[in-house]
């Protein structure tokens, strides 16, 4: 099973990490290793998923999108419908847990849309932990909305204003508070990216999507789905739904952030157009210019409007177990809206790209096939954002 | 590799101390990089660090940030610090280091690097986000190109860490004082000298101390602990923008003041 003890999947992974932090790289993959096997944390963890998050999200045959798109049968996950609004308390949730029994007082995160903020603050409050959330200064202003849940629910919002001023500059900023304050904070990593064990501990805390589906599509069509979709920015949603299927055969479909277009230059399509290089402490697929700077990202949605990727995921690639396709600003916008029309969902900016890759893509899927949407996150805290470009154009 | 070790034994023998300053190449322009180098060699520096700047410098504080965002903007990349280096090279003898984070070496490509880079004149590398379970092709590469591959070891490392630290480098251990990132700091952890003599014990090669390190008192604090004392941040903050005569001269006075408690006798 992958990664191997070094944290590497094939040439991807690792732990590109200065030396302060590689004790506690390590240490935290001991505790993981140790308490994930307790039966008092399996029980906690499974008691809070349920009785807190709401799971398990339901599966849901999405009948009026299916016939307005002509394709094959869609259903959705909904991750959505979670506490917090998507798929990211379930692994905050679970790094919560992983930090008190490491005697951790005090949890910091990187966010860019804001959801991965509010799960963090959200499990802090509910564990009673300190908290400081990294965002930067141009996903403050687009997530106004989160920021302030994030500071009703007691965490600090620290503003960071270099680069590009959105995910990947909020990433910076907390390893280097992670750096200086190692002794007693943990890290709350948002995605499968970062350095080993992080890619591995938020896979297992996000499988409970796959898990649970599985199970859900045999109960509605007694057999597997054909086709997972899911949007892909670090990669946490899709490897969540994916990696319970890895054995099956079943289609993984990764759709990444296009921007203004891949000819543009502007956009966060890693995997689809990027190089592979280190960044956040992991090898990956990264943009980056010919001398090794990381490029600026582009994205309508926030959660995906980053220049790197999980390294599961580059691995996927190489051995062509998953599909990596892009879908721009404008498709996106489209998937939103006909999901809100159809099914009367607002769905997260983020997942509308998966959506928006069906719906572009519907004809090729044979009939009576069946895929499953991973539908990551709900869409209030992009409503502003969007009315906002309904209204230019 | 051979010009860190010949310095190092050069200066023991007499008693003495290494002073080795960090600059930014390409900060504020490649043309006053090569005269700072030129005039921190003449008032009392053993070996100068490099930086090759990069776009997201995670272990570095803002005034290094700053300063690899005014070398980007330049549009300075390894090429042209090659290049850099070779100028230099028929001027001075003085050890050169190369300091950066993977991503732009790894872009470059590990062998050739190594090579070009020795051709060039550079002695060795430092490489932050690059730790020893990561750095076998690398460790390989510099070693086979008689290039240094220097690691770093901090106060959470622990004794067993710091002693595969000390096998693996080359050319000298870069202790970091603080659980931190770089930046010049007005005191410096209280258990750092207790620290340093704990190092000195655990390992064979030179051993040097680095990060916050920002006057000449603090210097002399340290001296009899280690082999040599690395200041960066202190001096990049005084190069900040400053494209006239004088910061180079004024650069030139720092040096010789931070030299000073290196001295033999001091």
């Amino acid at each position: 099973m992958l990664p191997d003890k070094h944290g590497h999947f094939g040439q991807f992974g690792g732990r590109f990490v200065p030396e302060t932090l590689m004790p506690a790289l390590l240490e935290l993959e001991k505790a993981y290793s140790r308490i994930r096997r307790d039966p008092d944390f399996r029980k906690e963890l499974a008691g809070l998923l349920k009785d807190y998050v709401g799971r398990p999200s339901p599966l849901y045959f999405a009948q009026h999108l299916t016939q307005a798109l002509g394709g094959p049968k869609i259903y959705l996950k909904r991750e959505d419908l979670n506490h917090t609004g998507a798929h990211k308390i379930n692994n905050t949730l679970g790094q919560g847990l992983l930090a008190r029994r490491m005697g951790k007082k005090r949890v910091i995160a990187e966010t860019g849309a804001g959801q991965h903020g509010v799960a963090t603050a959200t499990v802090a409050a509910l564990l009673g932990m300190e908290c400081d959330i990294y965002m930067g200064t141009e996903d403050i202003r687009r997530q106004r909305l989160n920021v302030i849940r994030m500071k009703l629910l007691g965490a600090q919002v620290i503003p960071v204003e270099s680069g590009s001023c959105t995910l990947k500059d909020a990433m910076n900023e907390a390893i280097r508070d992670w750096v200086t304050n190692v002794r007693h904070t943990h890290y709350v990593i948002g995605s499968v990216a970062g350095p080993h064990p992080y890619p591995r501990l938020v896979r297992d805390f996000q499988s409970v999507i796959g898990r649970e589906a599985k199970v859900q599509m045999r109960q509605a069509e007694g057999r597997l789905p054909d086709c997972l979709v899911a949007c892909v920015g670090g990669g946490s949603n899709a490897m969540g739904l994916f990696y319970p299927f890895l054995k099956d055969p079943v289609r993984f479909i990764g759709v990444e952030a296009a921007g203004h277009g891949l000819e543009s230059g502007r956009h966060s399509a890693t995997l689809v157009a990027g190089a592979v290089g280190v960044l956040h402490g992991a090898c990956s697929y990264l943009l980056q210019d010919p001398w090794g700077n990381i490029r600026e990202a582009h994205s309508l949605a926030p959660g995906l409007d980053y220049p790197g990727v999980g390294p599961e995921h580059s691995y996927f690639k190489e051995t062509g177990r998953a599909e990596y396709v892009a879908i721009n600003d404008e498709e996106a916008l489209e998937g939103f809206k006909i999901l809100a029309r159809t099914e009367g969902i607002l769905p997260a900016l983020e997942s509308a790209h998966a959506v928006a890759y069906v719906q572009k893509h519907a004809k090729e899927f044979k009939d009576g096939e069946l895929v499953v949407i991973n539908l990551s996150g709900r869409g209030d805290k992009d409503v502003e954002a969007v009315s906002e470009i309904l209204e230019q154009s | 590799m051979k010009k860190i070790n010949a310095m190092f034994k050069r200066l023991a023998a007499r008693g003495e101390k290494a002073l080795i300053p960090y600059i930014t190449a390409g900060d504020p322009s490649l043309a006053l990089s090569r005269e700072l180098v030129l005039e921190m060699a003449g008032r009392g520096a053993d070996l100068i660090e490099l930086g090759i700047p990069f776009s997201d410098p995670l272990a570095d504080g803002p005034t290094i940030q700053a300063a690899c965002q005014r070398a980007l903007k330049q549009e300075v990349n390894l090429p042209k610090i090659l290049d850099l280096v070779r100028t230099l090279r028929q001027d001075t003898e003085i050890p050169l280091v190369l300091m950066g984070y993977y991503n732009p070496i790894l872009a470059y490509g590990l062998d050739r690097l190594a090579r070009d880079a020795a051709e060039a004149g550079v002695d060795g590398f430092i490489i932050p986000d690059l730790p020893g379970e990561e750095a076998r092709d690398w460790h390989r590469a510099a070693c086979d190109a008689g290039l240094a591959p220097i690691f770093l070891a901090a106060p959470t490392s622990g004794p067993a860490r710091i002693r595969k630290i000390g096998s693996l480098t080359r050319g000298f251990l870069y202790y970091v004082s603080v659980t931190g990132i770089t930046g010049a700091r007005a005191g410096l952890p209280e258990d750092l000298k207790t620290a340093l003599a704990e190092v000195r014990q655990l390992v064979t090669c030179p051993l040097a101390v680095g990060f916050g390190i920002s006057t000449p008192e603090q210097v002399r604090d340290l001296a009899p602990l280690v082999d040599g004392v690395v200041v960066g941040s202190a001096i990049v903050q005084k190069i900040a923008c400053r494209t006239d005569a004088a910061m180079v001269k004024e650069i030139g006075d720092f040096i010789a003041e931070l030299k000073a408690p290196l001295r033999s006798g001091q």
